[in-house]
């Protein structure tokens, strides 16, 4: 007879063995190659250097980050501020509604991505819905360009990534006491007052974890810009895709993708300490 | 009127979700295949998709990866909830690597996943695409099978030993019986992942046409331009993500929404 631990033990291990071998392992292997320099064929020449990270300062890259960045946050802005308005609304509807709402709003997010993203292809494009709806509002003149814009780009992400945000937010917010807001106004706080002193303190958490979320996916796409912004928005994920499907350069690619993942844990580690510290003032 | 507010913000909201879908499936019927001008209701580009060996290639490379990729996740990672949900101590590192599949950006996974294979030299195709696939697979059904495990009455694993059952037999006949609508739930969601992952699957596939998937194959269709064939596939993959949805949420009440 196995004892109880051992018995946990072996049904934990081939999955964490998979998730080692097909994860952790490739994700270390990208680690080092960021440390080695490009082969002259576009293989790699195992030689330590430092190089590709110097590389990741230059003008030009540095500038395709904070571009990047510039986009994600501005997505990550709009998805968290409609995101949290929606789970809002959806929380102070009748009880018996609530899963069927919550529901519609996050069936989406179960779809195809790429056929979630085409679909904006087909309204934005220059004889698309959009055009089509201004022609019949009497609209003469050029159609207006739409399709492969910066806006375009973020009009997509926010899209993909609403429904998890809507998620994110709804859980704490339907755990929320109403009598707490109820007191606050009682004792005299305006509407504004008791959200911003009451409910948003209590469902931080949510936020956070729905704004890092999308930040962290937004920033490291790649169909997204390529098929909205036309391949004329270099973002971070088109970047390292180039570097190991066209550019032929796997080590810069692989210091690139690093950048990527530092940026995640520090923001998820920024989410726990947050979310870790406001339980700790709210049961202090 | 605050009542009133919130019906048409969520309006709004769902509005905006469901309008470029409902456009996409809406004209997939259109006959003309255009945008621009509706001449009748028409199946015509589904009898297209029907007709054409590339996308049926595609079709049935993705229900085998789907397929394979689902069963394996499945068995690892409800012996993996199993495991976890059985033990009085949970470890930190863990509740990580489970979680990182979830949250690590797929291009990523798919660079890690390709350097990896091509310096071992491991020839690339479908059953690259299904090893990778199994990563995040199992991670999101061990997600699920652990919340029905939260809730679960370890007292009557015990009961059954008690009265001289077996571990194997406690499982199959008192364990899994009461936890299965959440492993299915969680297979169906499995499903859905890897019949609609494209970056991954992408850059895993090897070189060559003989291992491409449907995402892959949309994607090339929609590089080229906007085609009335396009819309008519994507109303059927849209319809078997959300019928594998929907039973998922029947089934296992909470597994996507509450």
């Amino acid at each position: 007879m196995l004892s109880q631990s051992l018995r946990a033990r072996l049904l934990m291990a081939p999955a964490l063995l998979w998730l080692t071998a097909f994860m952790v392992v490739p994700c270390l292997l990208i680690l080092a190659l960021g440390f080695f320099r490009r082969g002259i064929y576009g293989g790699v020449d195992y030689t330590f250097t430092f190089e590709n990270f110097r590389l990741l300062a230059d003008p030009l890259y540095l500038g395709i980050f904070l571009h990047s960045a510039r986009v994600a946050g501005t997505a990550t802005l709009i998805a968290v501020v409609v995101g949290y308005a929606a789970a809002y609304a959806i929380a102070g509807a009748p009880r018996r509604w609530q899963g069927m709402l919550l529901f519609l709003a996050v069936l989406p997010f179960w779809s195809n991505y790429l056929i979630r993203t085409y679909a904006w292809i087909v309204l934005l494009n220059r004889e698309g819905l959009i055009t089509q709806g201004l022609r019949m509002l009497g609209y003469e003149g050029e159609p207006p360009s739409m399709l492969y814009t910066e806006g375009a780009v973020i009009v997509g992400l926010v899209y993909n990534y609403l429904p998890f945000v809507i998620l994110a937010c709804y859980a704490p917010l339907s755990r929320l006491n109403p009598e707490l807001a109820e007191a606050s106004r009682d004792l005299g706080a305006g509407a504004f007052t008791t959200f911003r002193r009451v409910v948003l303190p209590q469902t931080l958490a949510g936020v956070a974890a729905g704004a890092v979320f999308v930040f962290v996916l937004s920033i490291g796409n790649f169909i997204t810009p390529a098929l909205l912004g036309g391949g004329k928005f270099q973002m971070v994920g088109n970047l390292v895709y180039a570097q190991f499907l066209t550019a032929n350069d796997w080590p810069f690619g692989a210091a690139l993708s690093m950048v990527l993942i530092a940026i995640m844990m520090v923001l998820l580690m920024a989410q726990a300490w947050g979310t870790a510290k406001g339980m700790g003032e709210r049961n202090g | 009127m605050v009542r009133l507010g919130r019906a048409a913000l969520l309006l709004a909201v769902l509005g905006f979700l469901y309008v470029p879908i409902g456009v996409l499936v809406a004209l997939s019927f259109n006959e003309s295949g255009l945008a621009t001008v509706w001449t009748g209701f028409s199946v015509r580009w589904y009898g297209a998709l029907l007709a054409n060996a590339d996308i049926l290639a595609a079709a049935l490379n993705t229900l085998v990866v789907g397929l394979i990729s689902t069963l394996v996740a499945t068995v690892l990672g409800t012996a993996l909830a199993l495991g976890i949900e059985a033990r009085a101590r949970k470890g930190r590192a863990v509740e990580a690597l489970i979680f990182a599949p979830m949250i690590i950006p797929d291009i990523v996974l798919a660079i890690a996943l390709l350097s990896f294979f091509s310096i071992l030299k491991v020839p690339m195709g479908l059953h690259t695409i299904i090893l990778a696939h199994v990563v995040f697979n199992l991670a999101f059904v061990s997600a699920v099978v652990r919340a029905r495990l939260k809730t679960f009455d370890w007292s009557v694993t015990e009961a059954s030993g008690d009265l001289g059952a077996d571990g194997f037999t406690t499982f199959r006949r008192v364990t899994l019986p009461l936890i299965l609508p959440a492993v299915i739930a969680g297979a169906l969601l499995a499903f859905t992942l890897s019949v609609d992952e494209f970056i991954i699957a992408f850059f895993t596939a090897g070189a060559g046409r003989s291992s491409t998937t449907l995402p892959m194959q949309i994607f090339a269709m929609i590089r080229f331009g906007v085609t009335p064939e396009i819309n008519a596939l994507a109303a059927l993959v849209m319809a078997v993500s959300v019928t594998a949805v929907t039973l998922a949420q029947r089934l296992n009440r909470g597994v996507i929404a509450p």
